[in-house]
């Protein structure tokens, strides 16, 4: 199969509605990131000796990584399981994965108190911590992600000697990136095993690790519906509707055997109660349970909805959502509690989260016109032009942001 | 042996002199408005509570089997043998994980300055190595703080206990508490009047995270294995029918080509990506 660039990349700049709001969240987080290191993490965030722990964490993190997921899902799909139909997919998921993984390491560049130690780890080894083990996980999953990145630049740039390396070590490489994703999808989860007193009983539970670890590949499945209907939207790209369908399906098997799991275990537990006791927890916790399992699960068991456009984007972005909000729920919520004090984060800590997500979907943006991401379609492209002149004033922006 | 402190709330008088010694072992300012504050902070690494003229200090329990240590990615925060947990900031990066996991929520953060560190009380690590009590169990002019090795300390808690029947709660908080800590207390109100946890397990916490962790050298090459052997299944079955479909269409040309088969199926999987 034969990927091309996005043939509506045109060369004049056009300052659309989305435009204005990147610029205004990269100017946003442009301030937000003076203030952070230039004041300290004091000035710059609402986290105390009581919430050490804020959205840069839960959000930028946490989220960040389970959103990502997609890569190893899709990359054990069609080179392990040898789905050949996913195949046209897999180059928009492994960009999402890589651009997610930069992103994450930029978000702990703010939420770390040194950022400059953050190569710490490489030779100060601590075996024992979750922390240590998710830390080189991650640095040796974005390496993976670069590398199963890498054959997109080569092509473009035509570069066939690195580019047949790439090739000869791709299966390794793939069998490396699943088993780091399944070490630290899970192991983000083992980072909260050490605070049984400390975490709600609706959340804190020895199945943690398996449960971020379904989650993952529910939103990897999730993101991969989601960021395939938004290009075809977006970029005019035919909709990869068969695929989407088949995703749609294990989707829902996935979120069921997640659901089953999750109750059986606070049954088991006994904290089925607590579901039912009005509170705080209680109105997070079913939002959540309503998002990730309940919504959608109603939605994808119609095959009516299955198999429509809308009705798999609507459910994608429904567990999205729903494991965004479980994730918050975890590192958020679920502290608040035991800790006695309300957690909501300052305007820089959302000014900052927001100009990383925008940043994302620029650089997904540039990434689809600069380099060949989707599947060469049938019909005749015509030729593409000049690329380096095509967003100048958005470049500009991101190099100042400092993100 | 490992020391430890017991402080015996009973004969404590408030007078706050092991706060002052503390802030001038560790180099940290002090005066009436830092004297005023009840609550550990960056700048007070241990605080004497009064509540209805009941006093309790609050220090680093100094685990035994500390959390701290334990999820501490660059090894930063160490038990040592004999007691104290230390702190190194040149290590740190700022993670902040020990103080979501610490079960006493212990260690606090230097929120304002922009090269952090992480404070709390290091049980005075050069004085012990030195074979000197604490700054605050040599100031104490009641001996409520006191120093010791842990087990003489511990018997001396018990009998206290024995001896005074109704003078003490019948529990010696920090004896096994996640796994017993280098700081044991002792007082005639409830533990939780003062924000100490009663719902602590008897079992060091670390054990939680590294029952899973434990698992990940058998986890690497299993699935490594597992993984492969997928992958090995599921192409050889294409491998297969690929084979055989150009055999059955072209059996005239003989079994010329299984090998010339599996490149080009290989050169085809490898333009993949």
């Amino acid at each position: 199969m034969t990927f091309r660039r996005n043939p509506v990349a045109n060369s004049t700049f056009k300052l659309t509605f989305w435009k204005l709001v990147f610029l205004f969240l990269m100017a946003g987080g442009a301030y937000a990131t003076f203030i952070r290191f230039t004041q300290g993490l004091g000035a710059s965030t609402h986290l105390n000796d009581q919430f050490p722990w804020g959205i840069w964490i839960s959000f930028d993190v946490l989220c960040g990584v389970m959103l990502a997921a997609g890569g190893f899902t899709l990359t054990a799909a069609v080179h392990i399981l040898n789905i050949k139909r996913l195949h046209s997919i897999i180059r928009p998921t492994i960009l999402t994965a890589f651009l997610g993984y930069i992103l994450v390491c930029a978000a702990l560049m703010f939420d770390l108190g040194k950022p400059y130690n953050i190569w710490h780890p490489l030779i100060m080894r601590n075996p024992h911590s979750v922390m240590f083990e998710v830390a080189y996980c991650v640095m040796l999953y974005t390496t993976v992600l670069a590398l199963e990145f890498s054959p997109i630049v080569l092509e473009r740039f035509n570069l066939q000697k690195p580019l047949k390396v790439v090739r000869a070590i791709l299966i390794p490489l793939v069998i490396c990136g699943v088993i780091l994703s399944t070490l630290h999808q899970s192991s983000l989860g083992t980072l909260y095993l050490i605070v049984p007193e400390k975490l709600y009983p609706l959340w804190y539970t020895p199945l943690l690790p398996v449960f971020f670890f379904l989650s993952a590949i529910a939103v990897g499945l999730a993101m991969t519906i989601f960021e395939s209907s938004l290009s075809s939207k977006h970029f005019g790209l035919q909709l990869e509707l068969p695929v989407l369908q088949e995703l749609g399906r294990v989707l829902v098997v996935v979120l069921g055997v997640y659901a089953i799991l999750r109750f059986e275990d606070l049954a088991n537990r006994h904290a089925l109660g607590l579901a039912v006791r009005p509170g705080y927890e209680m109105y997070l916790f079913w939002l959540e349970i309503s998002l990730c399992i309940i919504l959608p699960l109603c939605l994808l068991v119609q095959p009516k909805i299955r198999a429509s456009a809308n009705g798999l984007y609507l459910s994608a972005v429904l567990v999205v959502l729903g494991f965004i909000t479980n994730r918050m729920n975890v590192s958020i919520t679920g502290f608040e509690g035991s800790t006695g004090v309300r957690y909501f984060p300052k305007w820089t800590e959302l000014a900052v989260t927001g100009a990383i997500i925008a940043a994302g979907f620029a650089l997904f943006g540039l990434a689809v016109k600069f380099l060949p991401i989707f599947p060469k379609e049938e019909m005749a492209e015509e030729p593409i032009s000049e690329p380096v002149y095509a967003q100048p004033e958005i470049t500009a922006v991101m190099e100042h942001a400092g993100d | 042996m490992s020391k430890a402190l017991l402080y015996d709330s009973t004969v404590c008088i408030g007078c706050k002199q092991c706060e002052v010694a503390c802030a001038g072992q560790n180099k940290l300012p002090y005066d009436d408005a830092v004297a005023a504050e009840q609550i550990q902070s960056d700048h007070k690494m241990t605080v004497v509570l009064t509540r209805n003229d009941k006093f309790m200090r609050k220090l680093c329990m100094n685990c035994n089997d500390p959390s701290c240590a334990s999820v501490c990615p660059v090894g930063a925060l160490k038990k040592t043998a004999l007691g104290p947990v230390t702190y190194d900031a040149s290590k740190c990066m700022g993670c902040r994980y020990c103080m979501v996991a610490c079960p006493f929520s212990v260690p606090k953060y230097e929120w304002g300055k922009l090269v952090p560190k992480v404070q709390k009380c290091t049980m005075c690590p050069d004085r012990v190595a030195a074979g000197k009590p604490t700054a605050c169990a040599e100031i104490c002019p009641t001996g409520a703080t006191k120093f010791g090795e842990r087990d003489d300390l511990i018997a001396e808690a018990q009998k206290r206990i024995r001896d005074n029947p109704g003078t003490y709660v019948d529990h010696i908080y920090g004896l096994d508490e996640v796994g017993g800590t280098s700081v044991l207390l002792l007082s005639s109100v409830p533990f939780e009047t003062f924000g100490y946890r009663s719902n602590l397990s008897k079992d060091p916490m670390p054990m939680l995270t590294y029952r899973v962790l434990s698992h990940i050298p058998d986890f690497v090459p299993l699935g490594g294995m597992v993984l492969g052997g997928v992958w090995w299944i599921t192409h050889r079955r294409e491998e297969v029918a690929f084979a055989e479909g150009r055999k059955s269409s072209a059996r005239s040309k003989g079994g010329s080509g299984e090998t010339s088969n599996e490149n080009k199926t290989a050169n085809k999987n490898g333009r993949k990506l």
